[in-house]
């Protein structure tokens, strides 16, 4: 079974702030690392290729540093590494993220099976992957807690639905987003990392990956925009007590509010 | 399209200016030249705060007459024959978004054999209520389900559409926004509509401290998904609608996919629907100090919740979890003790009709959005109140 698993590169803290005053976007630092939902999706893959065999794609639209993740990706056990990087795939939201992604997966060309993570930890929508799933004409089921039953031509998988599990059985190709914790993540294997050559991630760009529209990529390809960010808002009316007696006011707040 | 560079206008020390501003470091400069890679967000920083003229934002009309896209439509889910207390807390606010345009207000109801959800709806407002109803929609298989949704779509062509963020509605919501194209907003904590029908989505972005205005001026329809609890329900009343039963001709009804099984969850004492809420945070120094935190639970009739490093520091469960990764709560009075009020935490509780803060950081940004802000000790100012209620002649 082939397999490709969709991974993205985030940022490694999630201190951003707005500064109230001049509305600059402060963030410290640049660290990176593999969006922790993703290891879930690799590791529901690695699983599945134990019970099914075949290969495993790790496959990222983002900038030229994000082959790091990739690399982790196959120091974890995938086979190799996909990255579509290019200036034209900048901005991009959940339509034109998906819609590189697509062109990815058609680069890659067989498939049979694309697990996502649940969401990333900065875009958060978890809807990337749906979306990937539509653009390819494939059927996908979100928030998969358990793979049951791996055939020939199909996938039996249980989902989360709220108020119910629904077990039900696919058939491939298709997609599924895995929840957090449906598998532990192992750890990158240090003899893969030894063992690993340096083209083991392959980087495409818009020009190599033949017939991509500009125009559905990056920000132009975006139908939604972000007009403007601001920090929260503080309410107005509040109090605040900074006094000698903390309990003695948080009883008096209880008593009045009849919550005692 | 996009950010245009004009290199003319960048000396070194403009060029400095403008990578220094850039907050994902997706700006370069070599030989004279910078550029801009694709780390790039499109928070367009760089145009308005660097050097003036250096880079700026070139947008392109995309046409889309708008004016033949009217309604505010809301995704009515429904398990059972009843509907979902979300898609009601979105009729409310569809309702009060058509003020604005003066849009009819517009319901999507797909199941079988719930014709008396289509009655239920329209007591709560809508106009019209969209019933595609047919056993092969009894269950949810995404196919169907998107296909419903799609010719629902083409044939009411609604400008907005708001759906709940629960499992299904996030797993159908982009299904479907894909095969129109249409834009996509997930989770947004605060809706408002422009007088050019263009709807204005707010939510926590960039995974941190920052609220992000999101609209989609080119495209219709606009999607976007709200969780549960973030809006109010509104007032049921006399129904004034109309249910239109739609067509449902096989090939809606073709998909992939067998169900195998459907297991009911068990009922849980839910915090989501809980009235009065007591939360702890990374204030509390061990697991065995949360029997402090039930005890004043127990005074309260409070339900437990907490912030996400507890739970992944595996003292409580995930259910407990409160915020933009967890659940979204609106009760009548909260407590939350020794917790610093991360906006994803906010994000969860903020709907809350009393918010009261203890913690020992004068500074903590809980302050800025509590009604009441007490600055102690949680270790002091618990047992201290618990000995005051118990003085006072109630039971713990
Ligand atoms: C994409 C994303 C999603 C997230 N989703 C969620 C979510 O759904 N829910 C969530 O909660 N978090 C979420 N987080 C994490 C969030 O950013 C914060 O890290 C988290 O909410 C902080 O929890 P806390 O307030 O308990 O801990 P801290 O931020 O460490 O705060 C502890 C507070 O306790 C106070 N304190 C310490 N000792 C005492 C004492 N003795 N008495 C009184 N006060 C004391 C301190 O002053 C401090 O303010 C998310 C993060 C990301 C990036
Ligand atoms: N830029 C990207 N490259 C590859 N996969 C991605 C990218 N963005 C999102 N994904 C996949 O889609 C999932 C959901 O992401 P999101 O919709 O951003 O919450 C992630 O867990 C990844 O599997």
């Amino acid at each position: 079974m082939n397999i490709i698993v969709c991974v993205k590169q985030v940022p490694g803290t999630s201190n951003v702030e707005v500064d109230p005053v001049t509305g600059v976007l402060k963030r410290d630092g640049t660290s990176v690392k593999l969006n922790p939902y993703d290891l879930f999706a690799l590791e529901a893959a690695f699983r599945i290729r134990e019970k099914a065999g075949g290969s495993i794609t790790a496959l990222s639209m983002g900038p030229g540093q994000a082959a790091g993740s990739l690399l982790e990706a196959v120091y974890m056990g995938a086979d190799r590494g996909v990255l579509l990087t290019d200036r034209l795939f900048a901005g991009a939201d959940v339509q034109a993220t998906s819609y590189v992604l697509k062109c990815g997966v058609e680069k890659i060309g067989d498939f049979d099976l694309i697990v996502c993570g649940k969401q990333t930890t900065d875009g958060d929508t978890a809807q990337v992957g749906p979306e990937l799933a539509e653009q390819l004409g494939i059927e996908h089921a979100a928030g998969v807690v358990s793979i049951d039953e791996v055939g020939e031509d199909s996938i039996t998988v249980t989902l989360d639905l709220d108020s119910a599990v629904q077990t039900q059985k696919m058939k491939l190709p298709c997609l599924i987003t895995v929840a957090k914790d449906i598998f532990t993540p192992r750890l990158p294997s240090f003899r893969r990392r030894f063992e690993t050559s340096s083209d083991a991630v392959t980087a495409y760009t818009a020009a190599d990956l033949g017939g991509i529209d500009p125009s559905r990529c990056g920000l132009k390809g975006s139908p939604t925009q972000v007009e403007r960010i601001f920090p929260p808002e503080t309410r107005g009316e509040r109090e605040f007590y900074d006094g000698d007696d903390p309990a003695g006011r948080l009883f008096s707040i209880l008593s009045e509010g009849r919550y005692l | 399209m996009g950010l245009v560079i004009h290199n003319e206008k960048i000396d070194r020390a403009a060029a400095e200016k403008l990578m220094a501003l850039c907050p994902f470091s997706a700006i370069g400069y070599e030989g004279g030249k910078l550029s801009i890679g694709a780390g790039c967000r499109m928070c367009r920083l760089c145009v308005k705060k660097g050097p003036s003229g250096a880079v700026t934002f070139e947008e392109e009309r995309r046409g889309c007459d708008k004016s033949a896209w009217t309604g505010i439509a809301v995704f009515a889910e429904q398990r059972g024959g009843r509907i979902h207390p979300v898609s009601l807390e979105l009729a409310g606010k569809a309702r009060e978004l058509a003020r604005v345009t003066g849009h009819p207000v517009l319901a999507l109801l797909i199941g079988d054999g719930v014709g008396n959800a289509a009655e239920e709806l329209l007591e709560y407002g809508i106009d019209k209520v969209y019933l595609y109803d047919d056993p092969a929609f009894r269950d949810f298989l995404i196919s169907p389900y998107a296909a419903a949704f799609a010719d629902f779509i083409e044939k009411a062509k609604p400008s907005s559409i708001l759906v709940g963020a629960t499992s299904l509605g996030r797993s159908l919501a982009p299904k479907v926004a894909a095969r129109v194209r249409a834009g996509l907003t997930a989770d947004c904590t605060m809706l408002e509509m422009k007088e050019n029908t263009d709807l204005v989505q707010i939510r926590p972005a960039f995974g941190g401290n920052i609220m992000a205005q999101i609209v989609t001026p080119n495209t219709r329809p606009q999607f976007c998904t709200v969780r549960y609890k973030i809006f109010s329900s509104p007032e049921r009343g006399e129904p004034h609608g109309e249910t239109v039963r739609m067509p449902v001709p096989e090939e809606m009804k073709a998909g992939r996919t067998e169900i195998i099984k459907i297991l009911k969850k068990p009922e849980e004492t839910d915090i989501s629907d809980a009235e009065t809420i007591v939360a702890v945070g990374r204030g509390l120094r061990s697991k065995e100090d949360l029997a402090l935190a039930e005890k004043l639970c127990s005074l309260l009739h409070a339900r437990l919740a907490c912030t996400r490093p507890l739970v992944e520091a595996g003292w409580l469960d995930a259910k407990k979890q409160i915020g933009l990764s967890g659940r979204t709560v609106k009760p009548k009075l909260i407590i939350t003790l020794g917790i610093s009020g991360s906006v994803q935490f906010a994000a969860g509780m903020r709907g809350a009709d009393r918010i009261i803060a203890v913690n020992s950081d004068p500074d903590a940004p809980i302050f800025s959005i509590a009604h009441h802000g007490i600055v102690g000790d949680l270790y002091e100012v618990v047992p201290a109140l618990l000995k005051k209620a118990e003085e006072a002649g109630h039971v713990l």
